[in-house]
Protein backbone atom coordinates (compact mmCIF):
# COMPACT_ATOMS: atom_id res chain seq x y z
CA UNK A 1 0.00 0.00 0.00
CA UNK A 2 2.86 2.41 1.23
CA UNK A 3 5.09 4.35 -1.19
CA UNK A 4 8.50 4.85 -0.59
CA UNK A 5 9.78 8.75 -1.40
CA UNK A 6 13.59 9.09 -1.86
CA UNK A 7 15.15 12.76 -2.04
CA UNK A 8 18.59 12.97 -2.87
CA UNK A 9 18.84 17.20 -3.16
CA UNK A 10 19.86 19.35 -0.62
CA UNK A 11 17.05 20.76 1.16
CA UNK A 12 19.18 24.20 1.57
CA UNK A 13 19.55 24.55 -2.70
CA UNK A 14 16.29 22.98 -3.78
CA UNK A 15 12.76 22.20 -2.99
CA UNK A 16 12.90 18.35 -3.49
CA UNK A 17 12.08 17.97 -0.11
CA UNK A 18 9.38 20.25 0.35
CA UNK A 19 7.24 18.64 -2.83
CA UNK A 20 8.14 15.32 -1.47
CA UNK A 21 7.16 16.11 2.21
CA UNK A 22 3.50 17.37 0.74
CA UNK A 23 3.15 14.54 -1.19
CA UNK A 24 3.79 12.07 1.04
CA UNK A 25 0.53 10.40 2.33
CA UNK A 26 0.71 9.10 6.45
CA UNK A 27 2.02 5.87 6.52
CA UNK A 28 4.76 6.40 3.44
CA UNK A 29 8.23 5.76 4.34
CA UNK A 30 10.79 8.67 3.12
CA UNK A 31 14.71 8.28 2.67
CA UNK A 32 16.83 10.65 2.76
CA UNK A 33 20.27 10.05 0.45
CA UNK A 34 22.91 11.06 -1.39
CA UNK A 35 22.85 15.79 -1.07
CA UNK A 36 19.43 14.76 0.29
CA UNK A 37 20.78 13.52 3.95
CA UNK A 38 22.29 17.20 4.80
CA UNK A 39 18.65 17.94 5.73
CA UNK A 40 18.78 15.37 8.42
CA UNK A 41 21.03 17.57 10.37
CA UNK A 42 20.40 18.77 13.82
CA UNK A 43 20.15 22.48 13.80
CA UNK A 44 19.15 23.31 10.08
CA UNK A 45 16.02 25.76 9.63
CA UNK A 46 14.81 22.49 7.52
CA UNK A 47 14.79 20.22 10.91
CA UNK A 48 11.36 21.60 12.24
CA UNK A 49 9.37 20.44 8.74
CA UNK A 50 10.92 17.02 9.21
CA UNK A 51 10.26 16.74 12.75
CA UNK A 52 6.21 17.44 11.49
CA UNK A 53 6.62 14.88 8.92
CA UNK A 54 8.09 12.43 11.56
CA UNK A 55 4.20 12.37 13.08
CA UNK A 56 2.57 10.90 10.12
CA UNK A 57 5.72 9.48 8.08
CA UNK A 58 8.94 6.61 8.64
CA UNK A 59 12.02 9.21 7.82
CA UNK A 60 15.24 7.25 7.32
CA UNK A 61 18.83 8.83 5.71
CA UNK A 62 21.40 6.94 4.08
CA UNK A 63 24.06 6.02 6.65
CA UNK A 64 27.07 6.12 4.06
CA UNK A 65 25.71 9.55 2.83
CA UNK A 66 25.38 10.63 6.25
CA UNK A 67 29.53 9.97 6.76
CA UNK A 68 30.89 10.92 4.05
CA UNK A 69 29.21 14.63 4.53
CA UNK A 70 30.63 14.58 8.49
CA UNK A 71 27.54 13.93 10.24
CA UNK A 72 27.97 11.68 12.67
CA UNK A 73 25.06 9.70 14.86
CA UNK A 74 24.63 12.63 17.71
CA UNK A 75 24.27 15.14 14.63
CA UNK A 76 21.44 13.47 13.32
CA UNK A 77 17.58 14.89 14.40
CA UNK A 78 15.84 12.18 17.05
CA UNK A 79 13.56 10.17 15.64
CA UNK A 80 15.31 10.04 11.86
CA UNK A 81 16.72 6.23 11.31
CA UNK A 82 20.02 5.67 10.16
CA UNK A 83 19.96 2.81 7.11
CA UNK A 84 22.72 0.98 5.20
CA UNK A 85 22.70 -0.06 1.56
CA UNK A 86 20.74 -3.29 2.48
CA UNK A 87 18.46 -1.39 4.45
CA UNK A 88 17.69 0.50 1.46
CA UNK A 89 16.41 -2.59 -0.46
CA UNK A 90 14.76 -3.77 2.25
CA UNK A 91 12.91 -0.52 2.55
CA UNK A 92 12.17 -0.49 -1.62
CA UNK A 93 11.46 -4.29 -1.20
CA UNK A 94 8.51 -3.21 1.56
CA UNK A 95 7.00 -0.47 -0.27
CA UNK A 96 4.54 -0.44 -2.83
CA UNK A 97 6.01 2.44 -5.25
CA UNK A 98 9.49 3.95 -5.25
CA UNK A 99 8.84 7.70 -5.95
CA UNK A 100 12.25 9.68 -6.14
CA UNK A 101 12.42 13.42 -5.76
CA UNK A 102 15.06 15.04 -7.78
CA UNK B 1 -1.73 -13.87 -18.06
CA UNK B 2 -4.45 -11.30 -20.23
CA UNK B 3 -3.55 -8.17 -21.86
CA UNK B 4 -6.05 -6.51 -18.84
CA UNK B 5 -3.67 -8.53 -15.64
CA UNK B 6 -0.69 -7.22 -17.93
CA UNK B 7 -1.85 -3.76 -17.74
CA UNK B 8 0.28 -1.34 -15.32
CA UNK B 9 -0.28 1.85 -14.36
CA UNK B 10 2.91 3.93 -14.95
CA UNK B 11 3.18 7.03 -13.48
CA UNK B 12 5.85 9.95 -15.03
CA UNK B 13 6.29 12.63 -12.25
CA UNK B 14 8.20 16.32 -14.26
CA UNK B 15 9.23 18.81 -12.05
CA UNK B 16 11.88 20.10 -14.23
CA UNK B 17 11.84 23.30 -16.79
CA UNK B 18 12.45 22.22 -20.25
CA UNK B 19 15.66 23.37 -21.82
CA UNK B 20 17.69 24.19 -18.82
CA UNK B 21 17.97 20.58 -18.57
CA UNK B 22 17.63 17.03 -20.54
CA UNK B 23 14.49 15.39 -18.18
CA UNK B 24 12.06 17.30 -20.16
CA UNK B 25 12.90 15.37 -23.55
CA UNK B 26 13.98 12.27 -21.86
CA UNK B 27 10.86 12.11 -19.86
CA UNK B 28 8.52 11.95 -23.30
CA UNK B 29 10.89 9.59 -24.98
CA UNK B 30 10.19 6.81 -21.64
CA UNK B 31 6.55 7.90 -22.03
CA UNK B 32 6.26 7.10 -25.25
CA UNK B 33 8.02 3.99 -25.00
CA UNK B 34 5.70 2.83 -21.87
CA UNK B 35 2.35 3.73 -24.34
CA UNK B 36 4.39 1.34 -26.99
CA UNK B 37 3.29 -1.40 -24.65
CA UNK B 38 0.25 -0.09 -24.34
CA UNK B 39 0.63 0.16 -20.39
CA UNK B 40 -1.93 2.33 -18.58
CA UNK B 41 0.02 6.00 -18.90
CA UNK B 42 -0.41 9.43 -16.62
CA UNK B 43 1.90 12.10 -16.60
CA UNK B 44 2.25 14.92 -13.69
CA UNK B 45 3.60 18.12 -13.80
CA UNK B 46 4.89 19.38 -10.46
CA UNK B 47 7.11 22.56 -9.78
CA UNK B 48 9.04 24.04 -12.62
CA UNK B 49 7.63 20.94 -14.30
CA UNK B 50 4.41 22.91 -15.30
CA UNK B 51 6.78 25.35 -17.49
CA UNK B 52 6.86 21.99 -19.98
CA UNK B 53 3.63 22.65 -20.99
CA UNK B 54 3.68 26.07 -21.67
CA UNK B 55 2.30 27.44 -25.11
CA UNK B 56 4.01 29.37 -27.93
CA UNK B 57 7.16 27.74 -27.16
CA UNK B 58 9.72 28.62 -29.54
CA UNK B 59 13.58 26.73 -29.43
CA UNK B 60 14.45 27.73 -32.91
CA UNK B 61 17.42 30.68 -31.59
CA UNK B 62 18.95 28.11 -28.85
CA UNK B 63 19.64 25.49 -31.16
CA UNK B 64 18.15 22.87 -29.01
CA UNK B 65 15.65 20.76 -30.56
CA UNK B 66 12.14 22.33 -29.64
CA UNK B 67 9.81 19.36 -28.34
CA UNK B 68 6.64 21.35 -26.64
CA UNK B 69 4.73 19.61 -29.84
CA UNK B 70 5.74 16.12 -29.17
CA UNK B 71 3.13 16.72 -26.17
CA UNK B 72 0.40 17.80 -28.45
CA UNK B 73 0.90 14.16 -30.21
CA UNK B 74 0.14 12.49 -26.79
CA UNK B 75 -3.23 11.55 -27.38
CA UNK B 76 -2.42 9.70 -30.50
CA UNK B 77 -0.89 7.57 -28.53
CA UNK B 78 -3.15 7.08 -25.48
CA UNK B 79 -1.96 9.32 -23.14
CA UNK B 80 -4.70 10.75 -22.02
CA UNK B 81 -4.19 12.09 -18.63
CA UNK B 82 -1.81 14.77 -17.95
CA UNK B 83 -2.12 15.78 -14.37
CA UNK B 84 -1.15 19.67 -13.65
CA UNK B 85 -0.84 20.86 -10.23
CA UNK B 86 -2.60 23.87 -9.22
CA UNK B 87 -0.14 25.28 -6.58
CA UNK B 88 2.54 24.74 -8.65
CA UNK B 89 0.87 26.89 -11.57
CA UNK B 90 -0.56 29.84 -9.34
CA UNK B 91 3.30 30.05 -7.78
CA UNK B 92 4.67 30.99 -10.70
CA UNK B 93 1.43 33.26 -12.01
CA UNK B 94 0.59 30.84 -14.39
CA UNK B 95 -3.27 29.49 -14.91
CA UNK B 96 -4.08 26.94 -17.64
CA UNK B 97 -4.69 29.09 -20.63
CA UNK B 98 -1.02 29.86 -20.31
CA UNK B 99 -0.39 26.47 -21.20
CA UNK B 100 -1.12 24.61 -24.85
CA UNK B 101 -4.17 23.10 -25.80
CA UNK B 102 -3.75 19.62 -25.23
CA UNK B 103 -6.52 17.15 -26.31
CA UNK B 104 -7.20 13.91 -27.34
CA UNK B 105 -10.32 12.00 -29.52
CA UNK B 106 -12.58 10.38 -27.61
CA UNK B 107 -13.34 6.45 -29.82
CA UNK B 108 -16.45 6.22 -27.09
CA UNK B 109 -17.90 9.34 -28.23
CA UNK B 110 -17.54 9.96 -32.14
CA UNK B 111 -14.11 10.91 -31.93
CA UNK B 112 -14.92 13.98 -29.91
CA UNK B 113 -12.06 16.02 -28.64
CA UNK B 114 -11.52 16.26 -25.21
CA UNK B 115 -9.03 17.86 -23.16
CA UNK B 116 -6.11 16.17 -21.70
CA UNK B 117 -4.51 18.45 -19.55
CA UNK B 118 -6.55 18.32 -16.04
CA UNK B 119 -5.73 20.45 -13.02
CA UNK B 120 -5.46 18.71 -9.81
CA UNK B 121 -4.37 20.48 -5.98
CA UNK B 122 -1.31 19.19 -4.33
CA UNK B 123 -3.84 16.43 -1.92
CA UNK B 124 -5.70 15.09 -4.99
CA UNK B 125 -1.90 14.60 -6.53
CA UNK B 126 -0.63 12.78 -3.88
CA UNK B 127 -3.39 10.20 -3.48
CA UNK B 128 -2.91 10.19 -7.57
CA UNK B 129 0.38 8.87 -6.98
CA UNK B 130 -0.39 6.38 -4.14
CA UNK B 131 -2.43 4.35 -6.98
CA UNK B 132 0.31 3.78 -8.96
CA UNK B 133 2.23 0.61 -10.07
CA UNK B 134 5.65 2.39 -11.48
CA UNK B 135 6.58 6.02 -10.59
CA UNK B 136 8.80 7.42 -12.86
CA UNK B 137 10.63 10.65 -11.68
CA UNK B 138 12.33 13.07 -13.93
Amino acid sequence: MSTLHTVNKSAYERNALKSCLDHALPGDAILLIEDGVLAARKGGSIAPALTAAKASCKIYALGPDLAARGIVAGQVLEGIETVDYAGFVDLAAGASRVCAWL
Amino acid sequence: MSDEQAKKKFFYLNRKAPYGTIYALESLEVVLIGAAFEQDVSLAFVDDGVFQLMDNQDAAGTGMKGFSKIYRALGDYEVRKLYVEKESLETRGLSIEDLMPITYEDENEDYAEKPSIILVGKSELAKIIADQDVVMSF
